[in-house]
């Protein structure tokens, strides 16, 4: 990228930019909420871009993850009555062993038959919730759930302490996802996403990959189910259905599927885009849908995607004639295009 | 005993749903090797089209049906020209999320169109026939009947038709059809419109005996991916029995195990036979 926009500058004025967003509105409880709200979500889409950009797996189960979460701090805190911290911590723990029971089995299939399985399984753990009413409660809905507990001096009972809770999650998520991405794992993550077989040829273990990469992805779907709970403070049994799953993929695909800040742009402008258009609540897909498959066929890698390759474009035109993105055509080429992709995709970041 | 009968007539009528439903889906796999999630959405098209036709315009019940058949396979056409023809090349996740923005919208434009409360669908076969001491109504002996006609056509047309042949050299190998002449972007144009027509067809049958609303095709949609996972992905035989072995294991599993989780046999069984078997019952093997 060009050098007003270098990395060093950018992520401390986004942080700073974030810090001082309750005190930019002025303490406006509406903007503070859905804020807050969005950067929930940013949690579960990174879990989402962890799986199905990085290593190729669409999860289509991922809305069921994110209420299990949801539903373990529930469960612990309202019925077990457990102190809310560790609640919280064994939500994730609940979330992850499941994860790992499950990516066991999803992810010895591959491509269509994955997202087919995770498709069933998340219906499955949508089914199971609102069935199982000793439980769940049902369609009802467990009410009453505490906001996380003090830590210390640090009180947590207004929408001011919940923002800055889950901007701190939010930017240690971030800052994990950061490490991941420009790590050998990440890189590896891209190598099982470009040509599972060429990866298992050249001795990466594609199986233990995969199944850390699920299990780190059911991780963020947990904290952000965990952190809905305590936020929203009631939780029913539509988190866990389908919809929610394409909500997240939505504001993965705007934002751009395998990018790091993809996540933060997506979910913050369809967040807020749907705000506005209140009115639109139920035909809102009449926009998103059509919206969400223009973008696969024309900018496959979202916003982030096209305004990256934008900037490689007009750089790349000082030193070379032209390096457009080229049309793919066999397989072979395509292999190639894509690691190009995906080497412009670690630099940007 | 009578139950049990009873039970597995319901059972056909189901599976026959189920099987028009697959064959669609396992068609367009066979071709184009996506997954088709907008499927379901041509269902629900196909019903509402149907519905429509037959209040607001006073069609008869069949004129309705083949009007919905030719709507919902133009859509399906349009699907593809506009979707996933552009999409051929890309990686397979690609496709399977624009199928998803396609069902996104389709759903919202139905609620937006037609309203999100669930409508019934008038039949001229609402009488009530009595065979070998089983009561049953007119519109679900009507299904089975019109389900194996449909099927025996379709059969013919694949298999002794020059049109047919070439859906199948197709799906058998794409380059290969190609080199020998066969037009691909026509094929896969043609089998766009059967099977949404196919959709539309069980829509349409079914709906008088269940309802018409937005959301109508998901459930059938996810079972359908099941079906053609049990009998294997772009086999037409296999899309038939798989719809009857659900249909049948779905009205005996409501009666004798719990009506409530009846709708999660099929996806047990989905997870049973990926657990045991990830590529799916009787595939060809290799990657």
């Amino acid at each position: 990228m060009s050098t007003i926009l270098n990395k060093k500058i950018v992520i401390p004025v986004l942080v700073l930019l974030a810090v001082f967003f309750p005190f930019m509105t002025q303490n406006n409880t509406y903007i503070i909420h859905v804020m807050t709200l969005s950067f929930i979500w940013m949690i579960g889409v990174y879990g989402l871009n962890l799986l199905a950009g990085y290593t190729g797996y669409l999860s289509l189960a991922h809305a069921g993850f994110f209420a299990i979460g949801a539903y373990s701090l529930g469960i612990l805190t309202v019925k077990a009555q457990m102190n809310f911290w560790l609640a919280f911590l064994l939500a994730l723990v609940i979330t992850s062993v499941l994860g790992l029971i499950v990516g066991v089995i999803a992810l010895r299939t591959k491509e269509h038959f994955f997202a087919i399985y995770t498709l069933c399984l998340g219906y499955i753990l949508y089914l199971v919730i609102d069935k199982w009413e000793s439980l769940t409660e049902g369609v009802r809905g467990l009410i009453g759930i505490p906001a996380p507990a003090n830590i210390g001096p640090i009180k947590f009972d207004n929408e001011l302490s919940n923002y800055y809770l889950v901007l701190v999650f939010l930017l240690l998520v971030v800052l994990v996802m950061y490490r991941i991405i420009h790590s050998l794992s990440g890189r590896t993550y891209i190598a099982i996403r470009n040509s599972e077989d060429l990866a298992q040829t050249i001795g990466i273990s594609t199986m233990k990959n995969k199944l850390t990469v699920f299990v780190l992805s059911t991780f963020f779907a947990g904290l952000s189910g965990a952190l809905y709970a305590s936020f929203v403070r009631f939780i029913g049994p539509d988190i866990g259905a389908i919809p929610i799953t394409f909500d997240l993929l939505t504001y993965l695909l705007v934002g751009g599927i395998g990018t790091l800040s993809g996540p933060i742009v997506g979910t913050l402008l369809i967040v807020w885009l749907s705000q506005f258009l209140q009115d639109l609540q139920d035909q809102r897909m009449l926009i998103f849908g059509p919206v969400l498959t223009l973008l696969v066929i024309f900018y496959p890698r979202g916003i982030v995607g096209g305004v990256s390759s934008l900037f490689h474009m007009i750089k790349s035109k000082g030193s070379q004639k032209s390096t457009t993105v080229p049309k793919a055509r066999t397989a072979k080429e395509m292999v190639i295009e894509k690691n190009t992709i995906s080497d412009k995709q670690v630099k940007e970041g | 005993m009578e139950i049990l009968i009873q039970q597995l007539f319901n059972g056909l009528t189901i599976g026959s749903v189920y099987a028009l439903v697959a064959l669609g889906l396992t068609l367009v796999y066979g071709i184009l090797h996506i997954p088709n999630f907008a499927h379901g959405a041509l269902y629900m098209m196909g019903g509402y089209v149907t519905l429509t036709m037959m209040t607001k315009f006073g069609l008869h019940y069949w004129i309705a049906i083949f009007v919905s058949i030719i709507v919902v396979g133009l859509i399906g056409v349009l699907m593809e020209r506009l979707v996933f023809h552009p999409l051929r090349e890309a990686p397979p996740i690609h496709d399977k999320i624009a199928a998803i923005g396609i069902l996104l919208f389709l759903e919202a434009f139905a609620q937006k169109f037609w309203g999100a409360d669930y409508q019934s669908m008038p039949t001229p076969y609402e009488s009530v026939v009595k065979i070998f001491g089983l009561t049953i109504t007119m519109q679900r002996l009507l299904i089975v009947i019109a389900a194996i006609v449909v099927m025996v056509l379709l059969y013919l047309f694949l298999k002794k038709t020059y049109t047919g042949a070439t859906i199948i050299a197709m799906s058998q190998n794409r380059e290969g059809a190609n080199l020998v002449g066969v037009n691909t972007n026509k094929v896969a144009m043609l089998t766009f419109m059967i099977s949404g027509g196919l959709a539309a067809i069980a829509s349409s049958l079914s709906a008088p005996i269940n309802l018409v609303f937005p959301g109508m095709g998901q459930l059938v949609i996810l079972k359908a991916f099941v079906i053609i996972i049990l009998g294997g992905m772009g086999s037409i035989p296999g899309a038939i029995v798989g719809g009857y072995i659900l249909g049948f294991s779905e009205s005996l599993g409501a009666t004798y195990i719990s009506n409530d989780y009846k709708d999660i046999i099929a996806f047990i069984l989905l997870v049973i036979i990926l657990t045991v078997k990830p590529t799916g019952l009787f595939s060809k093997g290799g990657h």
